[in-house]
């Protein structure tokens, strides 16, 4: 069984201006132990979905449908009590921003302690004890001294260490990470994932890496869903997902990265900008941006399918297998995810 | 930290000389007929003509408020035993033109009115403003936070002399509940009645009329605090460990949002100790606010001097107070 089980998930938005389909069907698993990157552009839906398996969106003007099996067990149907119960303690979270996601008024050590109070009976002694033990581990240097300081005593970096602590504290099977290195700058990125795939190591937490930065899956993920207006366009171990990219979307995103070898003037980018949730496009939501459109894809909104040959690859649009395979060969060619 | 205090106090002194400076010059720009209220009416030429050398009101203003400054801060040393140990300013204010009575006396006996008065009505309006701020904060859109902005519109347009006159008329007269004037010792029984059970009846009407405009505001500023840190990503942080919703509310969103509250509390007080001029009106309180109004009615200067000065040395005092509390309960500013 796997450790996380999410199917034809979808979170609805009530707003003034009509239901915003934040998540509109999505489906994925994450075993134990594993890593799932999920990427997309900013909107796509990343976050959201995390959000309603932590059971964290407002309660009021959100619909929410589907399955999210943690252990077998029903988030979404979870009442707030049994939630609270998960949350913290088998499942726990980490924020894009470090520099607010600490309370300012409060000691690190004082929050770390409040982690652990809240999930085990233990005094306030152990549960210090625990929080340096976890300080120590994510790299924070004196974390014994250092646990009585303020969270604007640290820097970006250093905050970012202390949210994983906080969310390791309790041993959780899984761990989700939202854009975890977003906000810093790139030495510091490097450190922090490489702190998250150490750490899994050593906790052997299942983590969840939602970002929109293709090299930190590649670095670190098994498993890769892509995601385009809150629907998934392509889903594949990681490894096939950058040899074998099958959705157009995906070429867009490899083809938009930055390349060292060539003397470009500026970015390759995905022409367009992404569809308004609140009114999608038919069809295929990617079709106004996508240059292999279509008549078909302008009607039918391709569904989320196995390719031919491999079954633990999926995508979902209407182009023909021969076509794709060919221009990923050529795409692949030309850019950097060669290297990767 | 000390060389913070050092710039704050040298402010203050600055602050302090402007504000007295101009509150002088104002009242020597009014015009008025001191010296027909100080020798009496149909006194003589001549009578007035020692009455203003007396009072010395025929010397240049400058020379005035240079004897006033003097004899406020001219050093006295202070004697433990019969050893002088350090040196405190004088802190005369004069005598008050029109009855001789010493300011320093008038001010000592006006200043606990005022400051029952403002304290009592501090924790009046915190009482109401707290939990309707934080409940309409919590729910948004409903009856209550609709019920609540209401209240906050009306207590904010009402006039306190409105709200104090109809309180004394409902409250006071019709229904006989509460007594309408006049104001109990808290100590002793001077002038007919006191203690606190007498001191606390007296001043519950003028409390709640001085409380309602401060309750109004109040609430409507932690209501907009609570709203915005609810929305803050540390909030989002303590929800994701798992914490119950009363945990988050006390501990990360309350802690936050009431920091500037704090703030507004110092100035707020500090400009009532200054008294609270239609309050103490209505319900005849013999308070700061009622002797400054006599005394400028009566331009009776060295009155309006004592209470500007006293006005002043609360602001200042409690705006420090303010910034040390402020320091000890927010770690960025303790340690910066």
């Amino acid at each position: 069984m796997a450790l996380l089980e999410v199917n034809d998930l979808k979170t609805y938005f009530q707003t003034d201006d009509g239901i915003v389909k934040a998540v509109d069907g999505v489906s994925f698993s994450v075993e134990k132990g594993k890593t799932l990157g999920i990427v997309g552009e900013s909107g796509s839906g990343k976050s959201v979905t995390c959000l309603t398996i932590m059971g964290l969106n407002d309660r009021k003007n959100t619909i929410t449908s589907g399955e999210a099996l943690f252990n077998g067990e029903n988030l979404l149907t979870a009442g707030s009590r049994r939630l609270r119960e998960i949350r913290g303690n088998d499942m726990a979270m980490i924020f894009q921003d470090p520099m607010t996601s600490l309370n300012p008024v409060h000691s690190i050590g004082t929050q770390l302690i409040e982690a652990v109070q809240l999930h085990r009976d233990v005094s306030k002694k152990a549960a210090r004890a625990r929080a340096v033990e976890l300080l120590k581990a994510v790299g924070i240097p004196r974390a014994e001294r250092r646990a009585d300081d303020y969270p604007h005593q640290f820097s970006g970096g250093m905050r970012q260490r202390v949210m994983i602590a906080m969310a390791l504290v309790n041993d959780p099977d899984l761990l989700i990470a939202d854009e975890p290195t977003t906000a810093l700058d790139v030495t510091t990125q490097a450190q922090i994932m490489l702190l998250l795939t150490n750490l899994q190591e050593e906790f052997g937490s299942a983590i969840i890496v939602i970002t929109h930065d293709l090299g930190v899956v590649a670095e670190s993920a098994d498993d890769v869903l892509v995601m385009y207006a809150a629907e998934v366009a392509e889903q594949a171990p990681v490894e096939k997902l950058f040899r074998r990219p099958f959705h157009p979307y995906t070429w867009g995103l490899l083809g938009s990265l930055p390349r060292l070898d060539t003397d470009l003037e500026r970015l390759v980018q995905i022409p367009g900008q992404p569809p308004s949730l609140l009114r999608p496009p038919n069809g295929c939501r990617f079709h106004p941006r996508c240059p292999y459109v279509m008549d078909k894809c302008k009607q039918i909104d391709p569904p989320l399918v196995p390719i031919s040959d491999d079954p633990a690859h999926l995508q979902a649009c209407h182009l023909d297998e021969t076509t794709k395979d060919r221009e990923a060969a050529k795409l692949l060619e030309t850019t950097m995810a060669q290297a990767i | 930290m000390i060389r913070y205090l050092i710039r704050r106090v040298l402010w203050a002194i600055v602050l302090f000389v402007v504000v007295t400076l101009v509150t002088y010059v104002i009242f020597f720009l009014v015009p008025n007929d001191l010296a027909a209220k100080v020798a009496g009416q149909g006194s003589s030429q001549e009578a007035r003509a020692r009455a203003i050398h007396h009072l010395g009101l025929d010397r240049p203003v400058y020379v005035q408020y240079g004897k006033f400054m003097w004899a406020l801060v001219k050093p006295v040393p202070v004697h433990v035993g019969s050893v002088p140990v350090f040196v405190r300013p004088q802190g005369n204010l004069g005598y008050s033109y029109i009855r001789a009575t010493p300011v320093n006396e008038l001010i000592k006996s006006a200043a606990p009115v005022t400051g029952s008065l403002v304290f009592g009505g501090v924790i009046v309006w915190l009482l109401i403003a707290l939990p309707i701020g934080i409940l309409s904060a919590l729910r948004p859109r409903s009856v209550m936070d609709r019920a609540s902005m209401t209240f906050v519109l009306v207590g904010i347009s009402a006039h306190p002399i409105w709200i104090g006159l109809i309180f004394a008329y409902v409250f006071g007269f019709r229904l006989g509940w509460f007594p309408i004037s006049n104001y109990c010792n808290f100590f002793n029984h001077a002038g007919g009645c006191g203690g606190p059970v007498q001191w606390a009846y007296h001043l519950i009407l003028p409390w709640i009329t001085y409380a309602i405009l401060f309750a109004a505001l109040y609430a409507r500023m932690i209501r907009a605090n609570v709203m915005e840190a609810m929305t803050e990503d540390y909030v989002r942080t303590a929800r994701a460990k798992g914490a119950p919703e009363q945990r988050v509310l006390r501990s990360h969103v309350l802690r936050n949002a009431l920091l500037p509250v704090v703030t507004m509390l110092g100035m707020d007080i500090g400009v009532g100790l200054g008294g609270a001029v239609f309050t103490e009106t209505i319900y005849n309180l013999p308070g700061l606010g009622k002797l400054i109004l006599r005394a400028i009615g009566e331009t009776d200067l060295p009155i309006v001097m004592g209470v500007v000065v006293f006005a002043t040395f609360a602001i200042i005092v409690f705006n420090l107070i303010i910034d040390l509390l402020y320091a000890w309960i927010d770690p960025r500013i303790r340690l910066s």
